[in-house]
């Protein structure tokens, strides 16, 4: 079954996978694809390489998709429309706060707690929260048919999908609710009971953070129903029949181990999983005689050749496991390339290697 | 390089996804374990449990998992009432696990305590080394940030303090050494350039870079002419793309070479199905020298 077949329909898509498997450059070779079909393709990129960004003439960073000029995608006919942005995941924190908080004063205060700050920068989980959010932005536009979204490198499928989880219910205060109460005043205790845990959580973070937190669910006040409830309207569009999720892999034994084990937790998540698409495969070679030349030079083919033939069948071996996990499901191969893939030419090939 | 590594006593690897971390890791660990340190390699993949297993004479694994490292922290360090309390209590425990970061600081807390030459875990042995197959470059390099974001916070408090005792610890350069891992691949490289300014804002220092899987170089240009004469035949074709590949590979080695200097070793791309004992031993091998 073609990509195109399998993406009919379709207005999200998200390409999950471990990391170094080529997920960035997949990603945007399958919204090339969509868009030289007719489609006006949004792609989200998160850290793509530098060279493929420039190419794109994505060193524009401020969080908003872009279209691409059609005339920077040498042989490539655009029928549709071909936008792509780089998360930039603080702004795009920030521009939800604004979009939730019932005046620009509020958020402005917000955007200034210590709380949010550490929040929405260096955290490892705020990626994996943005790039959500951003996707659920742009899928409410409207502005486009298909969105192709890139994730954060993980190790696993449940890093992806926890982590917007926990900051989502952390901005809820669900927990911290069931301590604490919201007044004009700051935060009060709530019931009988709290008072220990409060206690105790006093001693062990020091009395500042929870002041701190207190401050910043204050502010939060009523905005936190919001983000439980954008936090549900997210969870049908993952699960929506107009998403696909397909996964990236690559075919050496620890990441189609990664790749069986995601497809499992998207199964098990009941997320609409599309198909596979494995990345840099080594395909099998006929049996040939060597070319006649003379004798070191002969040595230091077989020697290539030998070496090439093992990493075929190493590839073959792990397709063969992937495909038995697979059940069935569509499974697309892109050829490993000699050269460098991560630029515009590289891209072109894997566009090739997917689109035909 | 690796003598000098093995002094000291926790070693962090990371680098980009996909690029051999864990191998490396373990070859590290395979080297230190052989001079007779008692060696265990750290993992954060821990999901629910954390047990230490024994895989060889002075040889040991553990995946950390954050829940597991918060109920030993609240029972040893906390203790009495409070730690009790907190132990007990579920809407604690969500609470905790939901706080950006607190994951990561408890996990770096586990890591801290392996490290310590005596350990606060009652009746557990103490290790010579600790090494951490640690997230890759980005999440590593937010995770290396944490103690010290969580001692700003805080300010004061046992957190505080446990924090900045963990963030004065990745500091000590006798202590603590950070190895990054990288390909022969522009992005890798690039990563890893970025991971190494990122690091020393942090005021934390790489001191060694493994270029893992450098493939064979071994045409010369009279090869090429003559290869390229025979195009047609397919050994032909893969003769002059892996020449291509292993010249591109120089370039980007020589990338890493100029910024880490002494600091950078390579170590082959191993021809195998899979990476086994004896291929993590010729590794160890090589990063031994």
């Amino acid at each position: 079954m073609s990509l195109t077949e399998l993406l009919e329909g379709k207005q999200v898509v998200i390409c999950a996978g471990s990391g170094g498997v080529g997920k960035t450059t997949i990603a945007a070779a399958v919204a090339l694809g969509m868009a030289s079909r007719g489609a006006k393709v949004a792609v989200v990129t998160i850290d793509p390489a530098k060279r493929l960004a420039g190419a794109l003439g994505l060193d524009l960073l401020d969080n908003e998709p872009r279209q691409i000029d059609a005339a920077r995608l040498a042989g490539v006919a655009i029928e549709g429309e071909l936008w792509a942005m780089m998360l930039d995941p603080k702004q795009t924190f920030d521009d939800l706060i604004d979009s939730v908080a019932p005046s620009p004063e509020r958020a402005a205060e917000i955007k200034a707690n210590r709380i949010y700050r550490q929040l929405s920068t260096a955290v490892a989980g705020s990626q994996e929260f943005t790039a959500v959010s951003k996707l659920y932005e742009l899928s409410q536009s409207g502005r486009f048919d298909l969105i192709v979204l890139d994730t954060p490198p993980a190790r696993n499928a449940l890093d992806f999908f926890d982590a917007p989880a926990r900051l989502e219910s952390f901005l809820e205060g669900g927990a911290l609710k069931a301590l604490l109460r919201p007044t004009t005043l700051g935060m009060r205790l709530f019931a009988k009971g709290a008072a220990p845990v409060l206690a105790a959580l006093r001693k062990v973070t020091g009395v500042d953070i929870t002041t701190d937190l207190a401050t910043f669910f204050a502010l939060l006040g009523g905005m936190t129903d919001s983000f439980g409830v954008r936090a549900r309207h997210v969870d049908e569009l993952l699960h929506a029949q107009s998403t696909a999720f397909l996964l990236v892999a690559s075919p050496q034994a620890g990441p189609t181990d990664d790749a069986i084990s995601f497809h499992q937790t998207l199964a098990e998540g009941q997320l609409p999983f599309s198909g596979a698409i494995v990345n840099r495969v080594h395909p099998l070679l006929a049996d040939e005689p060597l070319p006649d030349v003379e004798l070191q030079l002969a040595e230091k083919l077989a020697a290539t050749l030998s070496e090439y033939r093992v990493l075929a069948e190493r590839d073959q071996a792990n397709l063969t496991r992937l495909r038995a996990a697979l059940q069935g499901a569509p499974l697309l191969l892109v050829p490993e390339l000699q050269d460098d893939v991560h630029d515009l030419h590289g891209l072109l090939r894997i566009h090739q290697a997917l689109f035909g | 390089m690796a003598t000098a590594l093995l002094q000291r006593r926790l070693i962090f690897v990371t680098g980009k996804g996909g690029v051999g971390k864990s191998t490396v890791a373990m070859a590290l660990a395979q080297v230190a374990a052989r001079r007779g340190k008692r060696t265990v390699v750290a993992d954060m993949n821990g999901a629910g449990e954390q047990h230490e297993r024994q895989l060889a004479p002075d040889l040991f694994t553990l995946s950390i998992d954050p829940q597991r490292a918060m109920e030993e922290y609240l029972t040893v360090k906390v203790g009495g009432t409070a730690g009790q309390i907190l132990g007990q209590s579920r809407i604690f425990s969500a609470f905790a696990m939901a706080t950006p970061g607190m994951r990561e600081l408890l996990s770096l807390g586990k890591v801290w305590e392996l490290a310590q030459t005596r350990r606060r875990t009652p009746g557990a042995d103490p290790y010579d080394l600790t090494i951490v197959d640690a997230p890759a470059s980005g999440h590593g390099a937010a995770l290396l940030r944490t103690p010290r974001t969580f001692a700003e916070i805080a300010k004061v408090g046992p957190i505080a303090g446990q924090a900045s005792t963990i963030a004065a610890t990745l500091n000590d350069r006798d202590f603590t050494a950070i190895v990054v891992v990288a390909i022969p691949e522009d992005l890798a490289v690039t990563e890893t350039l970025e991971l190494d300014e990122a690091l020393q804002r942090e005021r934390l220092n790489i001191d060694a870079v493994v270029l893992n899987q450098r493939h064979p170089d071994r045409f010369d240009e009279g090869d090429l002419t003559a290869l390229r004469l025979l195009a047609a035949a397919p050994a032909a074709r893969l003769a002059v793309d892996a020449e291509i590949r292993a010249r591109l590979e120089a370039e980007q080695a020589a990338r890493l070479e100029q910024h880490f200097g002494e600091r950078l070793q390579s170590l082959p791309y191993l021809f195998k199905p899979e990476l086994g004992a004896e291929e993590l031993e010729l590794l160890g091998r090589k990063l031994d020298l």
